[in-house]
């Protein structure tokens, strides 16, 4: 089965769950930014949760198959559209031979993924399908989807032929669908959680009122690596040079300019700016789906928060699984 | 931050934590690093994903999930592992240390391939030539690669060549450029934005995904920088293309 690029749009790219293991050797991990939503995308689809996806950036991405699919669209609400009609989102669809889906832009959120059941037929490199374009590894080619590019799909398992078939026979899309809120929202404002980050009690006290107090506006300074954020600028009370530390998804970094980077996916692995906060986990999909412009609060939480937060969301996925397995192979698709 | 046994180990988010063997760059604290490094990839704890070295300390990354359910409940997750890196850190046994591993990078300093080595010799009141020697005629210890794939951060660096990062990171520094920033020097293995001030640029490839590691340098290993001029420099890129095309 083939996929035919159309057209990349802002940014189309393969991403899994990412690169873990390599970051001694300085490999970045890279993967999806809205990880809960490619997660989510996957199980609709019947596919293993960390399988590989298309994570669309913005819109005017457009694609063709050459072969029926299973697919659902997840995450930000880039209002998608298959041969000039819209497609319903959160829910497995029936793509059909020869049809063209597309992204018209965003309503609500950054991203959106699009799970095709059987995965993307990419090798992996370094123990992930994830581009990582600067070091021209992972995805197709090691880049970003240009226009003209196939992409192979892997082999339907019955339960997924099984849906396919189910899905095509409805003739129209499922009414149901997995309500995300949970995950994020989509807002224009939001508060992201955060813990203090190691270098937290070395900012002056004016700087820490700001960040746990103040708003923040997401700047155009924002893609897969960093997403900068401007604001009342942020000082530590006397200037230090760090050694470099290992960083993560979520880290919080202000160089002298005094604006806060946060870390994103494709973050390097250390980093020598000091940490002012670091994003919990269960923020993390709501912090990637911003739109430059929006704004955001900073709360800060403790670790036994962030743990029991990222739990609740775990429960959540669990309640889904068994929900979706219900819906898509027990003939209760429609309802 | 919990601070036991000279350690310290604090929470880097809820998926990771780090333990910091000092506050220092030095080959003594290098060697803790490396211990622990191996004393817990040999035995790891369940819901254990890698550790990542840095000069002074290493980042422990973990499944808390995996965690959760593979011990016995306990107040946080972060106190779980805590308790298990603890371990690795105060029983591990001896670091066996293997003779350094030299690696020549060969450099072609200043010009438009250093544009920051200027200001390093102004900085510093030095000439720009005896900046060069003053980087060239040591070997550096590899403590860690970070930052991109392949970056060695090596220590020893001479104080009269030291200067602060850049106040606002360049959008674009190229491939093999090589830095300065406060008492480390580095090399960049790609076109990158980054804060260093860049004093020169080599034709060696440092991240090489066909190979395991797919690293040329390794945390331990000695670099030593050779200067060369234009010529060798387009000889030696010249050679590796042709490599490239067999």
């Amino acid at each position: 089965m083939t996929i035919k690029i159309k057209h990349p749009g802002v940014q189309a790219t393969i991403q899994d769950f990412g690169r873990i293991g390599a970051q001694k050797y300085g490999i970045v991990v890279s993967g999806a930014m809205d990880k809960m939503s490619l997660r989510i995308g996957n199980i609709l689809v019947h596919n293993v949760e960390h399988e590989a996806g298309i994570e669309v950036m913005f819109y005017g991405t457009t694609f063709e198959c050459t072969e029926d699919l299973l697919i659902a669209i997840t995450g930000g609400d880039l209002q998608p559209e298959m041969d000039g009609n819209a497609v319903p989102m959160w829910r497995p669809i029936f793509m059909k031979e020869g049809s063209t889906l597309t992204f018209k832009g965003p309503k609500s959120g950054l991203l959106a993924y699009v799970a095709i059941a059987g995965g993307i037929d990419v090798p992996e490199e370094i123990g992930s399908k994830s581009t990582f374009s600067k070091a021209r590894i992972g995805g197709y080619k090691g880049r970003a989807l240009q226009t003209g590019d196939e992409l192979a799909v892997g082999l339907l398992s019955d339960t997924q032929d099984k849906v396919m078939q189910s899905l095509q026979k409805l003739h129209t899309h499922p009414t149901w669908y997995v309500n995300a809120t949970k995950v994020f929202a989509g807002k224009k404002s939001e508060k992201i959680r955060v813990l203090k980050g190691s270098e937290y009690e070395l900012f002056s006290e004016k700087s820490q009122t700001a960040f746990t107090t103040g708003t923040y506006t997401l700047t155009p300074q924002a893609d897969r690596m960093g997403y900068t954020f401007s604001g009342d600028a942020l000082r530590l009370s006397t200037w230090e040079e760090l050694l470099s530390e290992g960083v993560t998804y979520g880290t919080i970094q202000v160089p002298a300019s005094g604006k806060p980077i946060v870390l994103m996916a494709e973050r390097q692995t250390t980093g020598g700016y000091p940490r002012i906060g670091q994003v919990i986990s269960a923020d993390l999909p709501k912090l990637a789906q911003l739109q430059p412009n929006s704004q955001v609060t900073f709360e800060i939480v403790s670790i036994e928060e962030a743990e029991k937060e990222l739990f609740r969301l775990e429960d959540f996925i669990e309640e889904l699984k068994l929900g979706i397995y219900l819906k898509t192979t027990t003939g209760g698709m429609t309802q | 931050m919990i601070e036991k046994y000279d350690l310290h180990i604090k929470p880097l988010g809820d998926s990771a934590l780090v333990v910091q063997f000092g506050k220092d760059v030095s080959e003594e604290t290098h060697e803790k690093v490396m211990n622990f490094i191996q004393a817990i990839e040999s035995n790891p704890f369940k819901g254990f994903l890698e550790a990542v070295p840095t000069y002074n300390t290493v980042t422990v990354f973990y499944n808390p999930l995996l965690v959760f359910h593979s011990y016995p409940k306990q107040h946080s997750v972060f106190e779980t592992v805590y308790e298990r890196v603890q371990n690795y850190a105060t029983q591990h046994g001896e670091y066996v240390k293997e003779a350094s591993n030299i690696v020549e990078i060969p450099v072609l300093y200043g010009g438009e391939f250093g544009p920051d080595l200027d200001l390093i010799a102004h900085r510093n009141q030095l000439r720009t030539e005896e900046v060069i020697q003053i980087h060239s005629e040591r070997d550096y210890l590899v403590y860690m690669i970070g930052f991109a794939p392949g970056f060695p951060y090596v220590g020893g660096m001479d104080e009269r060549i030291e200067a602060p990062r850049k106040e606002n990171p360049r959008k674009s520094i190229p491939a093999g450029s090589v830095g300065i920033a406060g008492k480390q020097t580095g090399i960049y293995p790609f076109e990158s934005p980054g804060g260093w001030q860049i004093i020169g640029r080599t034709p060696a490839e440092l991240f090489l995904p066909e190979r395991n590691p797919p690293t040329l340098i390794q945390p331990g290993d000695r670099l030593r920088f050779v200067p060369i001029d234009a010529e060798e420099y387009m000889k030696q890129l010249g050679g590796r293309k042709d490599d490239d095309q067999n």
